[in-house]
């Protein structure tokens, strides 16, 4: 019997409502399949399962809020019989209930108050009145006069009181504690480096002259395929600070700052771009901010980037020195690109600048290293035909 | 197509990319990207939304000449008039 866990959704997140189950027991599930789908603050991630099977048991019903490695389904590994994994969950019962015991988050705060609205209590001709008024909905507000009585003060509460948080504001709380996470324990240090975008420039132009709108090309898709690759040379910025030692990556999933349009911003994954050509980079891209902004990622996209890539250059800024996301160890960040003056071969002429940068945590790599890696990314960027 | 109608699927495309913008607020002689935020991935999507809604194809080469509504209205007029 394989156990299917909640996987982690991100530095920042350490629980997920589950909303929807994709499949029932009894279905065939693969490698890579959505199953289910848990609502974050940051989004409705879609849940991929990472083993072939059939599904035996769901363990958590829609609706509930879940800490991360909680056990959400059982599956018959293939070839297991229902009959075995009965007798394997009568044995193994004592050992599930930790998992089952697991504490229940807190409940967020408006609860209390929607369980007293279940009995109806009175209310003060006066204080309903003053409800109108202020728009205010009598029914939930909590009454703290005689018999549990809704006063005129309870309404002008209930009226001042903040609205209940939605996702912006959850959101808001889980950036806000992993960068405070980051600041307190990742000692970064910040490089940057002047990139002249001339040849890339030009060979995107005559790239994106022969493509059809649908297929054009974004320069940002060239950055961050030179990024995937230039990591290739200085693999120490690729990868996760975890129990006081550098992991490596194993790929390069390059999770790619994307700002959402009510505000917040979210990181997603796009795996394996170092093995990805550019226009299947560029389709990837385009999907997962399409994604991003519709709120709905895959678990996958937002467990997994190993470094950071974050573009400013859109809204007018010349460079970013960005903040790690832990427990990534490096973020790398472009500013805007601008024609400037320029010189090369001892000529001066104009050519179109970016402010590459690099924010490296000094645990995992040092300067010299991070200098070795922005000199890689300004040579990949010499030669946009080979990214 | 006349550029009243031109103007008003053009609206809607961006406003199905920057749905926070409201019609009565777009200011049709002034620089688009300064009243919606649109970055290159918004704009590369108001493009391929007026190619599959209008079926005209913008070059790249003909951004910088895209700057305020009217531009784009213009364009697109000008491009559909020269297929007729």
């Amino acid at each position: 019997m394989i156990e299917f866990k909640l996987p982690s959704l991100g530095a920042d997140m350490d629980q997920g409502k589950l909303v929807e189950w994709k499949v029932k027991p009894g279905d065939a599930v693969k490698r890579g399949q959505v199953v289910a789908v848990v609502d974050t603050s940051k989004a409705a991630v879609e849940v991929e399962i990472w083993q072939d099977g059939t599904l035996f048991e769901q363990l958590v019903p829609i609706g509930e809020k879940v800490p991360v490695g909680t056990v959400l389904a059982t599956l018959l590994a293939p070839g297991e019989t229902r009959e075995q994994a009965e007798q394997q969950k009568r044995a193994a019962r004592p050992a599930l209930k930790p998992a089952a015991a697991v504490p229940a988050p807190p409940p967020p705060v408006a609860a209390p108050m929607t369980g007293a609205i279940a009995q109806r209590r009175p209310v003060s001709p006066a204080a309903r009145k003053h409800a109108r008024e202020l728009g205010v909905d009598v029914d939930t507000v909590a009454g703290t006069g005689p018999h549990g009585a809704v006063t005129v003060e309870d309404v002008e509460k209930a009226a001042a009181a903040p609205a209940p948080p939605d996702r912006y504001v959850e959101m808001r709380k889980a950036i806000a504690a992993a960068m405070s996470r980051s600041k307190r324990e990742i000692p970064h240090y910040y490089l940057s480096e002047t990139i002249p975008m001339q040849r890339a420039a030009e060979w995107l132009a005559r790239e994106n002259e022969k493509r059809p709108v649908t297929e054009r090309i974004l320069m940002g898709a060239l950055q961050i395929k030179a990024v995937a690759l230039a990591l290739a040379r200085v693999p120490e910025l690729n990868g996760f600070w975890r129990n006081g030692a550098f992991e490596p990556a194993t790929g390069v999933h390059i999770g790619v700052a994307i700002s959402i349009r009510q505000g917040g911003l979210i990181p997603p994954a796009i795996h394996d771009v170092d093995k990805k050509g550019l226009p299947e980079l560029m389709r990837a891209l385009s999907d997962l901010v399409a994604r991003t902004r519709a709120g709905s990622l895959r678990s996958s996209e937002m467990s997994d980037p190993t470094i950071t890539v974050t573009n400013l250059g859109e809204t007018g800024v010349e460079s970013v020195f960005g903040v790690i996301y832990p427990p990534q160890v490096a973020l790398v960040g472009f500013g805007r690109m601008e024609t400037r003056p320029w010189s090369e071969d001892g000529k001066l002429f104009t050519a179109p600048l970016v402010t590459a940068s690099l924010s490296g945590d000094h645990r995992a790599s040092n300067g010299i290293r991070g200098a070795r890696f922005l000199a890689e990314l300004r040579e990949r960027l010499q030669h946009p035909e080979e990214l | 197509m006349n550029e009243s109608e031109i103007r008003t699927r053009v609206v809607g495309v961006i406003r199905s990319i920057a749905p926070e913008v409201e019609e009565g607020e777009l200011r049709d002689d002034r620089p688009l990207r300064d009243q919606v935020d649109l970055d290159s991935m918004d704009w590369l999507n108001v493009l391929v939304a007026v190619h599959e809604k209008l079926r005209v194809d913008i070059p790249e080469a003909d951004y910088r000449k895209l700057v305020t509504l009217n531009d784009i209205v213009a364009y697109i007029g000008a491009k559909l008039a020269s297929r007729v």
